[in-house]
């Protein structure tokens, strides 16, 4: 054997490194032995997770805070097929991610064999691209196209299957430095000509917004969308992906849009005459009913994605390109409009209805425990979320200033997101304090990740808002289906009446007790019933820098306001206080 | 809703068609036809795919397409700019008493006699589909046995 023909398994090593991978999260089997035999005395970091979903997830947080490709490895047949939520959690929110799983041996393929899934089958619609190796001569190529495409133009998740034999085989087939596909080329730099067109309405707009999302913080923009603001003095919000590409302390913020959005931001939706998308795309969440978003507004949409533009809601001036290039473009000549107008009209917005929650003493409130976590953390935190009404919480009451900040599963929703994405975040961030605001729900999910957080010593905290419920599915129960929780308690047991609408005192208690599960895995935990304990539990969690689980017992009944119903027009806000 | 022709050139790998495919299924679009095959390039193959839909489908039809990533080109043509053609093999009853009347059909459409039995014949036809139907439905009377249609393949003009 010369120096350069080496194994399949050994190609996938040599992958990791020239790719500069310094963290793997996965989990071993049969038809993956091979590469784990390598990965036993490897440069590269490799984390075992407890289940493979949070592989997938925490290579997503460590994608998600970092810029760079997430990696997650798993076993053929069930490893493979636990991964799959994971990754199309990252196709959703456009997340690089390479996933490497194995496959059962080719002469094997078809057969039903031990472990056997069709995973290429399985993922093609809920992935960016993916392949199945047949031969060990394309995979140095596979692996390079895999890290390529999963990196540039819109990024996603690849998924790369690699069949057993095909890891033991030998290749003289150098990996290349770089690849070009002739079926792929992501356009980056805007056309000026339309470009030059949104400067010309910016100047002539009145009431312009600027609608900020996820793309922004992909493309490393929000540095150039300051500039464009402080140029224009145009109001930005942004989407929950977007969370963090603008200065939430900026007097231009409106925060987030749509349905959990501030009043005012949806307000200035509704008003506005010219509404400029940066890097988002019209998520139903977002506008509500589309035929009365924006009703008054030209529509500007800058995107790197052609399908996004006018997929749902017709655009007036699509821009296809990266965010960061167009507005380095458009900040060149652009002259500022006259928007002083709208500016007070908005300043008048803020004040008027400011996203808020009736605090009490004798309780704590969830949203005061999210303000606490900002103060606590001087706003510079990453924070994660799981689903549900932590979720959007944190999104309120955390105010976001720096990309990359916030990680959370905002187009398909994954509960049990944030604790292991918290744990890809702090592999990929030591330094950084590292938050998952959680759900009692939602928590329970990937809880067993616990071992993860406490084998490699990494200081996650997770603050479990504790309301014994899956609170926004009861909340939606509560307003919509006239308060029949129907399986929404997590008290709920056999002695409970059939039909209860009523949490009380004598409800059984819930099922687990978040502390000894924490202690059961050496994580230091926590419960804090009293409002005057959540500032002191936070200040201790983050000074003792070991995993720690804050069980935060929250105001069982709380709601997320303001609420735009499902599918109604987003002037139709419900306000939970008066 | 208006039919377009959608050209579609594909890397010609395993896998490619399922993509397409599921491409279709997945986002609600509704194929007519769909035909594959080889191209001058054998690294390359060419779909053409018969849908229908208003403007707004058809524009994100071709750009899903364009998004996949072992998709090459996509081209939407337009009346007249392309030729395009269809097969269809008939099997139709034909006894001694009917078969000169079939063969006088199949003469007017410029079709084919392939197989002949006593009880039946195989004509081949090629054509727009507009003139497939028609044959058929001229056939129809006799029995139409068994049938299979390839669904348009179509090349650009000039």
């Amino acid at each position: 054997m010369d120096m350069t023909t080496r194994k399949g398994a050994e190609v996938i090593i040599e992958s990791l490194l020239k790719e500069r991978v310094d963290a793997v999260f996965g989990y071993p089997g049969g038809s993956v032995l091979d590469i784990f035999d390598l990965l036993y005395e490897s440069p590269v970091n490799f984390y075992l997770v407890r289940h493979e979903q949070a592989a997938a997830h925490a290579a997503d947080g460590y994608a998600r805070s970092t810029g760079k490709v997430g990696v997650c490895l798993a076993t053929s047949g069930p490893g493979a097929t636990n991964l799959v939520t994971g990754i199309a959690t990252a196709n959703m929110d456009s997340v690089p991610m390479v996933a490497l799983c194995g496959q059962v041996p080719t002469n094997m393929i078809g057969n039903d064999a031990f472990q056997e899934a069709d995973i290429t089958g399985i993922t093609r619609p809920v992935c960016k691209h993916n392949y199945l190796v047949k031969d060990v001569n394309e995979l140095p190529v596979i692996l390079k196209e895999a890290f390529y495409i999963a990196s540039s133009g819109r990024p996603g998740p690849v998924l790369v299957d690699i069949p057993k034999d095909v890891q033991r085989t030998a290749t003289s087939v150098p990996y290349p430095e770089s690849v070009k596909i002739r079926g792929y080329e992501p356009t980056y730099d805007g056309h000026i000509k339309q470009i030059e067109k949104v400067a010309h309405e910016i100047k002539k707009a009145k009431r312009p917004l600027i609608y900020a999302g996820g793309g922004v913080i992909i493309s490393s923009a929000a540095e150039e969308l300051l500039k464009l603001v402080n140029k224009t003095n145009i109001p930005v919000t942004t989407t929950l992906l977007g969370l963090g590409c603008f200065p939430e302390t900026h007097p231009l913020a409106l925060k987030m849009l749509g349905m959990h959005g501030t009043k005012y931001a949806n307000y200035a939706v509704m008003e506005t005459d010219l509404l400029i998308s940066i890097g988002a795309r019209f998520d139903d969440r977002v506008t509500g009913k589309i035929a009365e978003f924006a009703p008054n507004a030209k529509i500007i949409h800058i995107d790197i994605d052609p399908t996004a533009i006018s997929k749902s809601v017709t655009v007036h001036i699509p821009v296809v390109g990266d965010a960061k290039n167009v507005l380095k473009k458009l900040n060149e000549i652009i002259e500022p409009g006259d928007t002083k107008e709208w500016c007070e009209t908005i300043q008048k917005w803020k004040t008027e209805y400011p996203l808020s929650y009736e605090d009490k003493e004798d309780i704590i409130k969830p949203q005061y425990v999210v303000e606490k976590i900002y103060e606590v953390t001087k706003g510079e935190a990453i924070i994660t979320t799981e689903v549900g009404q932590n979720q959007m919480w944190a999104a309120q009451f955390y105010k976001y200033s720096i990309p990359r900040q916030f990680l959370s599963s905002g187009g398909l929703g994954t509960m049990g997101y944030g604790f292991p994405a918290a744990i890809g975040a702090q592999v990929a961030n030591p330094d950084k304090v590292v938050f998952d605001v959680a759900g009692d729900g939602s928590f329970q999910m990937n809880i067993q990740e616990l071992a993860t957080a406490v084998t490699y010593q990494l200081p996650v905290n997770v603050a479990i808002l504790n309301n014994n419920f899956l609170g926004m599915v009861r909340q939606w129960q509560e307003l919509f289906y006239s308060r029949r929780y129907s399986s929404t308690c997590l008290a709920k047991n056999k002695t409970c009446p059939v039909s209860c609408g009523e949490p009380g005192a004598a409800c059984p208690v819930m099922i687990p007790d978040f502390v000894k599960v924490a202690e059961g895995y050496s994580a230091v935990g926590m419960r804090i019933t009293k409002r005057s304990d959540v500032v002191p539990a936070l200040k201790e969690a983050i000074k003792i820098k070991r995993p720690v689980v804050m069980d935060f017992v929250v105001d069982k009944e709380e709601n997320v306001f303001p609420m735009v119903p499902a599918g109604a027009s987003l002037k139709q806000m419900i306000s939970g206080i008066s | 809703m208006v039919k377009h022709t959608l050209s579609v050139l594909v890397e010609n790998k395993f896998g490619v068609l399922a993509r397409v495919a599921g491409l279709f299924s997945g986002r609600g679009f509704n194929i007519d036809s769909l035909t594959v095959g080889e191209t001058q390039d054998s690294s390359i193959s060419r779909m053409t795919i018969v849908v229908h839909g208003d403007d707004a489908v058809l524009e994100q039809v071709t750009k899903q397409l364009n998004k996949l990533i072992d998709v090459i080109k996509v081209q939407d043509f337009q009346d007249k700019c392309y030729v395009g053609t269809e097969l269809a093999l008939i099997k139709v009853y034909a006894s001694s008493k009917n078969r000169s009347e079939i063969l006088q059909i199949v003469d007017i459409f410029d079709g084919k006699i392939m197989d002949v039995t006593e009880k039946s014949a195989i004509i081949e036809i090629t054509g727009i589909s507009d003139k497939i139907d028609s044959f058929i439905n001229l056939l129809r009377p006799f029995g139409i046995k068994e049938m299979a249609r390839t669904g348009k393949v179509a090349i650009a003009k000039g």
